[in-house]
């Protein structure tokens, strides 16, 4: 296996974007990513979708896709894995790339969720259907009683939750891709209205539309595409029961624990060194547990971290400067890849107002359902 | 709801019909073929009591389409006495009463329907068992 | 000699007032409730119907009669509410209960009387000795049209009986049927709301068919009111039970148990059935109990039935119908009340 490095990224703007379909918002990511690179082909695509299917119809995206860039003939495939989605993208085109099999792949992610669909519903497919959704819960819920089991057993208050959120607002404010660029109050979260208790409704990442794509090649040959490339030092994922009531205990994501080890363990790190992280804040209690299985938080209570200023801008390790999936958005397919493009642009210092001084490791952590599924990447400069 | 779909779950979700693994004894729920702790391949049917404990839960307020009638609701994670877990809302109580610890009855509801058209779909919901009767 | 093996009732927890319902269409809620002699009534939560209130008084019928549901060998279920219009509520309450496949099953209709009518078709069975058991079920959900007199009663609730040969809590020393065509209330298909004709289902129905009945089946066995200790008549409201039970000369203490109707209203097919439960609740071995039904269209089922020590003994075994009438419940407003029975046109 050889080294990997990404040299190229592009992303939409992440939001409400009515006039622009599906197969727009990738072609504008996918192409923004080839000309970052000055990239004219691909040897492959892999885009991770969570279901357009039942958000507009369409399934086969793969070759409906790479033809929008004008590239049938070219191998691609669709990635599924609920919200992980993009980092199992991300994945498959890593390990396309580091078998030698191809020079140049593609890994993309793209959702397009308000085209009419009942969305609660189909996030709810990520959950067990026969065993958890018929009964009535919905996604929120399903992390509502994480977050119940979360402050059971270790104290976490909704006032810790509502940190994160206020956290990544400020980061997010920074971020000109972002869905959401007004910072928020810990009284504002409080005050918004109820979910699934405990969880508000800013507690929760928002439904958007977005796509992002970034290009990998071997290492040996990124300085053709730029000076500045970033390696991909690690790929882990794992997968974990599928029904929250067949998880030992609901407060402990396991798949995210194994999938970070197995990380770490191929990039030959500890968690102390990585600077900077993107982590899955699908609703805050996700950044709390999230952080906490990954060991990002050196041992001080991982639920205080947002609180703290540990895991802000200017802290010790700052998590989730693109403002995380609550304040940047969730564009459930595309959110693992815009991930790793957050963690490009701060090791190659073009992270501007967000720039982590000095990162030279940098990690993402994609979560898929309630946390059946989980992929981290550890990543490095080139 | 297709038809085939929701009778082949009758039995777990009617008669509350799991498994139990003959290597390690442990309970699953519905049940599978292959048992989840141990990878144990020969597990035999058994039937979860009508009662448990709520080990976490949540109140439903952004419901799903079918279910909005019904919000705000309370959903929980019910184990059994002999280890069966399952998710049910919890009823007849106002949902913010419902904890971890609750113990409740398991009763036989209709679930959801499919608009005016389609089958009815029925299974088991929690019911609060009142204090003096739970010892 | 066959007869009752096991009995369990089920009553929804939720409850609206007369008074309630009078204010919204701006009655009198005095004249309400002293004409109609009923104060409030059960309402199904919307979860609950036919099926589902027959599967809890299903379970505890088994529980109190102790008999393995395999061996039931036929279900019937009588509603004028089967929550479809064709497939079986039977097959769904068998398979939740455990009974089957070998088993018969049918769904009963003649509006409220469709639960005596399974039972008079259960205990055929296993008198022929064809069936070792046979469960009879009378269950409803009934909707009362908005502003009619019949909102103020059309209840919800339901009783199934396990009638057997053997280890009886109640013997049945007979049963009879009196049936005419009677159009005095009826519900067309797809309808939502049924009609009826006023002050016609007095006189001509309820009494006709009911008195008739009585005095029949007093006849056949030789028996008189003051040989009974209690006595069920089917409840469409306070006061026609009360006056049946009185011009065939029960007194009103007789009529007392099985008087369910102030609190529960009329839960049709669900009605003499689980007066007749209330009655079993309470009443002492060896003692003569009648119950006679009635369903407009129209008929009336009657049976005489004889207590065992049996029935005292094993009754505890599963909640009364007190327990439940007067236990826990939950006392909805107009808005609520019609949002739970659906009667609000929504956007599909």
């Amino acid at each position: 296996m050889r080294d990997v490095a990404m040299v190229g990224a592009g992303m939409t703007h992440f939001g409400e974007l009515w006039k622009l379909s599906l197969r727009e918002l990738f072609a504008e990511a996918a192409l923004a990513a080839l000309e970052s690179a000055g990239a004219d082909h691909l040897d492959g695509l892999w885009v991770g979708n969570m279901s357009a299917g039942q958000f507009v119809g369409q399934e086969h995206i793969g070759p409906m896709l790479v033809e929008q860039l004008g590239m049938s003939g070219v191998p691609a495939t669709r990635v599924e894995s609920a919200c992980a989605s993009g980092g199992m993208a991300l994945r498959a085109a890593w390990l396309e790339v580091a078998s030698g099999q191809s020079e140049i792949v593609m890994a993309a992610g793209v959702e397009k969720m308000n085209d009419g669909a009942d969305v609660t519903a189909v996030l709810a497919t990520a959950a067990d259907q026969e065993a958890e959704v018929y009964h009535g819960i919905t996604f929120p819920g399903l992390y509502a009683m994480i977050a119940r089991a979360h402050m059971a057993a270790h104290g976490t208050t909704v006032e810790d939750m509502a940190w994160v959120a206020v956290k990544n607002h400020r980061h997010g404010a920074l971020n000109p891709h972002a869905q959401f660029r007004r910072e928020i109050t810990v009284e504002d979260v409080l005050g918004s209205s109820l979910v699934a208790e405990p969880l508000r409704l800013l507690n929760c990442s928002p439904v958007s539309d977005g796509a992002a794509a970034v290009l990998l090649v071997p290492l040996s040959r990124a300085h053709e595409f730029t000076d500045r490339p970033v390696r991909i030092l690690g790929s882990g994922a794992a997968t974990a029961a599928m029904a929250l009531a067949d998880r030992a205990d609901p407060a402990t994501l396991d798949a995210v624990v194994t999938s970070a080890t197995r990380a770490y363990r191929m990039a030959g790190i500890q968690p102390a060194q990585i600077d900077v992280a993107e982590v899955h804040d699908c609703f805050s209690i996700a950044e709390i547990c999230c952080t906490g299985a990954m060991g990002l938080t050196d041992g001080c209570n991982p639920a205080q971290a947002a609180r703290s200023g540990f895991t802000a801008l200017g802290g010790r390790r700052p998590v989730n400067t693109s403002g995380g999936l609550k304040a940047k958005g969730h564009p459930v397919g595309a959110t693992g890849v815009a991930q790793a493009i957050e963690i490009f642009a701060q090791l190659r210092g073009e992270a501007g107002d967000r720039q982590v001084p000095d990162a030279h490791i940098g990690a993402t952590q994609n979560m898929g359902g309630s946390g059946a599924s989980s992929v981290v990447h550890v990543f490095t400069r080139g | 709801m297709p038809s085939p779909r929701y009778w082949r779950e009758i039995p777990a979700r009617y008669r509350l019909e799991g498994a139990r693994c003959t290597a390690c004894e442990r309970v699953v729920y519905p049940a599978r073929s292959v048992c989840p702790h141990c990878r144990g391949r020969a597990l035999e049917p058994m039937r979860l009591s009508r009662r448990g404990r709520v080990v976490t839960s949540t109140v439903i307020h952004a419901a799903p389409d079918d279910f909005s009638a019904e919000a705000p609701y309370a959903m929980a994670i019910v184990e059994t006495p002999e280890g069966g877990r399952l998710m049910v809302q919890v009823v007849d109580c106002e949902p913010g009463e419902v904890g971890p610890g609750m113990e409740v009855s398991l009763v036989f509801r209709l679930i959801r329907r499919e608009g005016h058209g389609g089958i009815l779909c029925y299974g088991h919901k929690g019911v609060p068992v009142p204090v003096e009767v739970a010892t | 000699m066959a007869g009752i093996v096991g009995y369990g009732a089920y009553i929804p927890r939720n409850r609206i007032t007369a008074d309630e319902i009078a204010r919204q269409w701006g009655k009198d809620p005095d004249s309400i409730r002293g004409g109609l002699l009923l104060q409030e009534k059960s309402v199904p939560g919307l979860d609950e119907d036919t099926i589902t209130i027959s599967v809890a008084a299903g379970l505890h019928a088994l529980e109190r009669a102790g008999v393995d549901p395999q061996r039931v060998g036929a279900l019937y279920i009588g509603s004028e509410s089967h929550p479809y219009a064709v497939k079986p509520s039977g097959t769904v309450v068998a398979e939740a209960l455990g009974i089957g496949p070998e088993v018969h099953v049918a769904d009963f209709e003649f509006a409220c009387k469709a639960g005596t009518e399974a039972m008079f078709v259960a205990l055929g069975l296993v008198e022929s000795g064809r069936m070792e058991y046979a469960m009879a079920i009378g269950a409803d959900t009934s909707q009362g049209a908005p502003g009619d007199a019949l909102e103020f009663s059309a209840s919800a609730g339901g009783t199934a009986y396990i009638f057997g040969r053997e280890e009886l809590m109640a013997e049945v020393v007979d049963a009879v049927s009196y049936t005419t065509d009677t159009p005095d209330f009826w519900r067309r298909e797809g309808a939502f709301y049924p009609r009826h004709g006023g002050r016609f289902t007095g006189e001509p129905a309820y009494f006709q068919h009911v008195l008739s009945a009585s005095r029949l089946i007093l006849e056949r066995t030789g028996l008189k009111a003051a040989d009974f200790r209690y006595a069920v008549f089917h409840m469409p409201n306070g006061k026609f039970p009360l006056s049946a039970g009185k011009q065939l000369g029960f007194t009103r203490e007789q009529l007392e148990p099985g008087w369910i109707v102030p609190t529960m209203g009329n839960t049709y097919s669900g009605s003499s059935p689980t007066g007749l439960a209330a009655t079993l609740d309470v009443v002492e071995a060896d003692q003569l109990v009648l119950i006679t039904s009635f369903g407009s269209g129209a008929a009336s089922d009657s049976f005489v039935l004889r207590t065992t020590e049996l029935l005292v003994e094993r009754r505890g075994r599963a909640p009364g119908v007190r327990a439940m009438l007067d236990g826990p419940r939950r006392y909805l407003s107009y808005g609520e009340y019609v949002k739970v029975r659906e009667k609000i046109r929504m956007n599909d």
